[in-house]
């Protein structure tokens, strides 16, 4: 690819962060309005295998991430229905999503186990392709790497800038009040819930037609984890999200290079520095000991129920 | 006058309670009509039918003569409703600007702008950019009222707006309030404190369990006469008593504490000594350190070990457990969630503070906490009397008592209390100060932390002030006037 | 009241089961009847199955008790999935050390040495949890995959078989009767596993109902402000909860490794640790509860290889299956609070 390991390392770092990059921002938003969604891993494994089956059956990449959007849409609405109308316990129901999923996605995916799937083209970007160290590190990715930035972009705006960001936000932080002033306290968070399944089917399937490219059960191996840990990492601002994602990302990459290049540690100590570094980060994020310490939306994960 | 608004006959029964029975009112242009009653009078559910929180079962409403029936707030707000909360309603981690946005129906364009024109049109001083957790009470309300005006409502509801306001703070506040009568807006006034509504408000309106038992025109009546109309019968105050100091129980010095709550006030260098025979009332407006100052107290939260010396011995690094062995009870204001367990019966809840006598090696004896919760039940008169009723089912009256009751029965020589009356009954309130007092008389020592001041007057020997996590030096309650504790309530926020 | 929404929950996952078997193309009564019916009282299979029911099931039950402590005190342990398998790695370890030496004390130091395991696993989420304030669903859920790395690399490296000419896995406890977990009475699936669950079983019920902790833990997990207010120390209640629930599924590591299994392998572990949340859920966090519910989902798991034998059908079906029960579970917890709400309506 390039003459400097260091280039292939950061272009590698990209490819890894953008999974749990969509995953992370789609949690954000859900959680920004006051709902603890532990189905992430769920919904992205579900969303890496529809998207690399509907992208298999129809040639079409964009076929495909339609058709993951819709896979994890389809599982956070079941978790949307459960925790906002039957008021059931949204971590019981999270990790629910999560047992569910795995299962589901093992079923759609028993005829597609060891086919390659169709591969995906950079964007043509160019000239920009040619800039020194920028182009190989930058420009040379899918377009989903670029969306996906997009999409944080587009959060951070919403959020902060916008009267729908500021209703989601304060639903987040206090439920009744906002009630009280007639905000529609379920049906904002149905639509955050939803849109962090579309995320996050969208982060498994660039993980399954992109990444690997390839379908194998359990094949998200933690990363919707990760992406729920990544929102404390980031204290619940779509950049750190952005930020987060990069550290982690790299680090998978350097912990694959490592293996490639026969560094004399057994690969399995290797593979642990993803989770291990994750765990490190959330200790060092929660102890406070950072500036800026994180603050958690005040309803987070608790029930709301309208007085009547 | 001509009406803005009436309500006629209107109706709301909830699963067992009738809130409002056929409530008729009338409030005119350009007045300010008070709405008086107890707790549980009623007077929530009428407003929040008013501002379309509620749908009434029966009744009509007019506005400005045209009939008027909310579907949300959105609609009461169109129709020119505003409403003032005083509870719920700010957003602590968003800023002032962001949360009088949400209030509206559509962002203003330069919205801070508006924000600071209005509070110097109408001297309530606010920072657009500030946190809402941030600011104090008053404060706090000032953006509640900003809010409010920026829509320019025709009729104003405020619900309690004083009670968490020092009494400088509240005569602000009413300036502004004759100030927007005077401009021709209407305002709706909720309150139970009779001696504001008197120098305030054009008209009153009383109502009594869900009923309208009365109108009149508060400048033409007594305090009594009003008190007399709410409550509907004349209650005993308990009787006046001689204090003699005993021996120090409890000696704080130097007590500081940072707030658990990231928007609370950190106790500052508290220090008194209570004796035995002493009620020591401890005034202030809430979120002034009140919660605070119990949580050191009761062993919640833990200090230096020589901060709170309990007869003597250093307890101040110590657990509520532990404290209560020694002597050293507590009972928090928030009933439900913190005193109690809401789906626990009451002889689980007498468990939890009373587990130290009802175990043996930690198993425990359920025969013997049902007899202890009985005991309290019949000692305290607890209706219904069943200890296996969940808290939840109980009365606010009937679960104080029983969470007071829960604590004298285990004959504390120092009690301390936050909010004894706090939402409770007449009657129960009564009966509670009257088991304050009998501990008291009997040699223990007794802190009434309270934002009543009438309670305090009435039961307490000594008196201080806590505001902005600091107490004023203790004093004697019967040199005390209403004008000094006004200046002490103020205290850090006078200036805001 | 709960009993009838449990039956319509399970009624509500038999008809969902059912439709989901018949997309993919076979008889839905058939497979119920495989699934729920066979392993039980059909003539040939019960035989072997029924015994299997208890091997299955122990494992599930034991995990799951410890878990419902902390889940109903809102300490949330998901890595009891890694526990299980630190506790085998460790149980294992402490047997395989006296390789081949015979003596009646190594199965009790494999016992005490796979709870162990499990237990200071458990304490990594505890101790990041009281000392940093860290999020113990993310941690102890992110140890799952260190723990199965570890065992992966046990099982290829420190621990395998000198003498199994290179294949991954450790010796088979079968071959080594003074550390073997072996079946106590011929052809009823009792193991020394089984016996531990029995006895938390009773432990469990006696500790809710009439001991202090239970009480504490349910204080804590109703209103937490109110069990500090009466004296429950909340980061003691993490470590003992974590602690609890860490060691019980250390112990059904072991009891699995050195029984069932019989060996450290790559993937011994059958996901009971993750199952076992579906078991304490389903139980509705009561004792009793969850040994029902442990019951019930060992037999999916078994009629489930039965179903994928005789009909061939997919393994994965049977996890959407497990996951259905807990969603119609937690659905129809909400059917109780309302009816029960809408009862006092109409006693007023």
């Amino acid at each position: 690819m390039t003459d400097f390991p260091i280039l292939a390392l950061l272009a590698g770092m990209i490819v890894a962060a953008t999974p749990i990059l969509l995953a992370g921002i789609g949690e954000l938003v859900v959680e920004k309005a006051g709902v603890l969604n532990l189905g992430v891993e769920g919904m992205m494994i579900v969303g890496a295998i529809c998207g690399f089956a509907v992208a298999y059956e129809t040639q079409s990449v964009t076929l495909g991430y339609l058709g993951a959007a819709m896979g994890g849409a389809a599982l956070a609405l079941v978790f949307g229905v459960l925790t906002q109308f039957l008021m059931t316990n949204q971590v019981a129901t999270g990790l629910a999503l999560t047992l569910t999923g795995l299962g589901v996605a093992a079923l759609i995916g028993q005829p597609y186990i060891g086919i390659r799937g169709t591969t995906v083209g950079a964007v043509p970007l160019g000239p920009m392709r040619e800039i020194p160290v920028l182009g190989p590190v930058l420009f040379r990715h899918d377009a989903m790497v670029y969306i996906s930035i997009l999409i944080v972009a587009c959060v951070w705006y919403v959020l902060r800038f916008t009267r729908a960001g500021l209703v989601l936000r304060a639903i987040g932080e206090n439920h009744h009040a906002a009630h009280a002033l007639g905000c529609k306290v379920i049906v904002t968070r149905l639509a955050a819930i939803v849109f962090g399944g579309v995320c996050a089917g969208l982060g498994g399937a660039y993980l399954s037609l992109v990444r690997v490219p390839q379908w194998a059960e359990g094949m998200t191996a933690g990363a919707g984890w990760i992406a729920l840990a990544l929102v404390v990492f980031a204290g619940w601002r779509a950049w750190g999200v952005l930020v987060g994602a990069c550290l982690f990302g790299g680090l998978t990459a350097l912990q694959l290079f490592l293996q490639a290049a026969g560094v004399a540690v057994l690969g399995e100590y290797l593979s642990m520095i993803p989770y291990v570094m994750t765990i490190v980060a959330l200790v060092i994020i929660s102890s406070g000991r950072v500036r800026a310490a994180p603050c958690a939306p005040a309803s987070l994960g608790l029930p709301f129920t309208a007085a009547t | 006058m001509a009406a803005l608004l009436v309500l006629d006959s209107l109706t709301k029964t909830y699963p067992g309670v009738v809130a409002n029975s056929a409530v008729s009112l009338e409030v005119g242009q350009g007045e300010i009509h008070a709405l008086l009653g107890e707790n549980g009078a009623g007077k929530s559910t009428l407003v929040r039918m008013i501002y379309g929180l509620v749908r009434p079962d029966s009744g009509t409403m007019t506005l400005d003569g045209a009939p008027f029936m909310p579907l949300g707030p959105q609609a009461a707000r169109t129709a020119g409703i505003g409403m003032v909360f005083q509870h719920f309603s700010l957003f602590d981690a968003l800023n002032v600007a962001e949360n009088v946005a949400l209030g509206m129906d559509a962002t203003p364009p330069n919205l801070a702008g508006s924000i600071r024109k209005i509070s110097t049109d109408y001297g309530l001083a606010l920072e657009p950019d500030r946190l809402a957790g941030d600011l104090s009470a008053g404060e706090r309300q000032r953006v509640e009222i900003v809010r409010c005006l920026l829509q320019k409502p025709r009729l104003m509801v405020m619900d309690e707006p004083t009670s968490v306001l020092a009494p400088q703070e509240a005569d602000r506040l009413f300036q502004t309030l004759r100030r927007l009568r005077a401009e021709g807006m209407s305002i709706l006034y909720i309150s139970h404190r009779l001696r504001e509504i008197r120098h305030l408000c054009d008209r009153a309106t009383i109502l009594r369990r869900g009923k309208v038992a009365g109108i009149c025109i508060p400048a033409e009546e007594s305090v009594q006469s009003i008190a007399g109309m709410v409550v509907g019968t004349q209650m005993t105050s308990p009787a006046g008593r001689v204090y003699t100091p005993g021996k120090v129980l409890l000696s704080v010095t130097q007590l500081s504490l940072g707030s658990d709550d990231p928007f609370g006030p950190s106790l500052k260098d508290v220090r008194f000594d209570l004796h035995a025979g002493e009620v020591l009332g401890i005034a202030g407006v809430a979120g002034n350190g009140q919660n605070e100052l119990l949580a050191a107290l009761s062993g919640e939260a833990r200090t230096q070990p020589g901060a709170i010396l309990m007869k003597g011995e250093p307890v101040g690094d110590r657990g509520p457990d532990h404290r209560r062995l020694r002597g050293l009870l507590a009972a928090p204001e928030e009933r439900l969630g913190h005193a109690a367990v809401q789906d626990m019966s009451l002889t689980e809840n007498a468990l939890l503070t009373g587990w130290q006598g009802l175990h043996n090696r930690g198993f425990i004896n359920w025969g013997a906490a049902t007899s202890f919760a009985r005991a309290v039940i019949e000692r305290f008169d607890v209706r219904p009397p069943n200890p296996a009723n969940a808290a939840k089912v109980m009365s606010g009256g009937n679960l104080q008592k029983f969470l007071i009751g829960r604590e004298i029965l285990q004959h504390p020589e120092v009690f301390v209390v936050n909010q004894p009356t706090w939402g409770v009954d007449a009657a129960a309130a009564a009966a509670i100060r009257t088991a304050l007092l009998e501990l008291a008389d009997n040699g223990a020592g007794v802190v009434v932390i309270s934002h009543d001041l009438d309670e305090l007057m009435q039961i307490s020997d000594n008196f201080a002030v806590l505001a902005g996590g600091q107490l004023s030096p203790v004093q004697r309650t019967s040199g005390v006037t209403a004008e000094d504790i006004g200046v002490l309530m103020g205290g850090t926020h006078a200036t805001a | 009241m709960t009993v009838l929404a449990q039956l319509i929950a399970v009624t509500a996952t038999m008809v969902a089961g059912g439709i989901l078997f018949w997309f993919l193309g076979k008889n839905p009564f058939e497979v119920i009847r495989i699934i729920f019916w066979d392993p039980l009282f059909d003539e040939n299979l019960s035989s072997y199955a029924r015994p299997q029911l208890l091997v299955k099931a122990a494992p599930l039950i034991l995990i799951a008790l410890g878990l419902s402590l902390g889940f109903r005190a809102g300490i949330w342990n998901i890595g009891a999935e890694g526990q299980f398998i630190i506790g085998a790695i460790f149980g294992a370890g402490a047997g395989l050390a006296f390789y081949p030496a015979e003596s009646a004390i190594i199965f009790p130091l494999m016992v005490f040495a796979g709870a162990l395991g499990g237990f200071l696993w458990a304490m990594i989420p505890a101790i990041l949890k009281t000392r940093f304030n860290t999020n113990e669903i993310l941690v102890s859920l992110l140890l799952v995959y260190v723990a199965e790395l570890i065992l992966a690399s046990m099982s290829l490296g420190l621990m395998r078989n000198p003498e199994g000419s290179g294949f991954p896995g450790s010796r088979n406890f079968r071959s080594y009767p003074s550390a073997h977990n072996a079946e106590l009475i011929a052809n009823t699936g009792i193991h020394w596993g089984v016996i531990t669950t029995v006895f938390a079983l009773a432990v469990a019920c006696v500790l809710l109902q009439r001991h202090m902790l239970g009480y504490q833990i349910r204080l804590a997990g109703q209103a937490a402000r109110a069990a500090r207010f009466s004296g429950v120390n909340p980061a003691g209640l993490v470590i003992i909860c974590l602690g609890i629930s860490g060691s019980a599924a250390g112990l059904a590591g072991m009891f699995e490794v050195s029984g069932p299994s019989g060996q450290i392998s790559i993937d011994f572990n059958a996901g009971y640790g993750f199952t076992a949340i579906i078991v304490a859920f389903l139980g509705r966090l009561n004792p009793i509860g969850i040994m029902f519910a442990g019951l019930l989902l060992a037999l999916t798991y078994i009629g489930g290889e039965l179903a994928s034998l005789r009909l061939g059908l997919p393994s994965a079906a049977i996890q959407v299956f497990q996951g259905m029960f807990l969603f119609f579970m937690l659905a129809t917890d909400v059917l109780v609070t309302f009816c029960l709400r809408w009862r006092s309506r109409m006693a007023i």
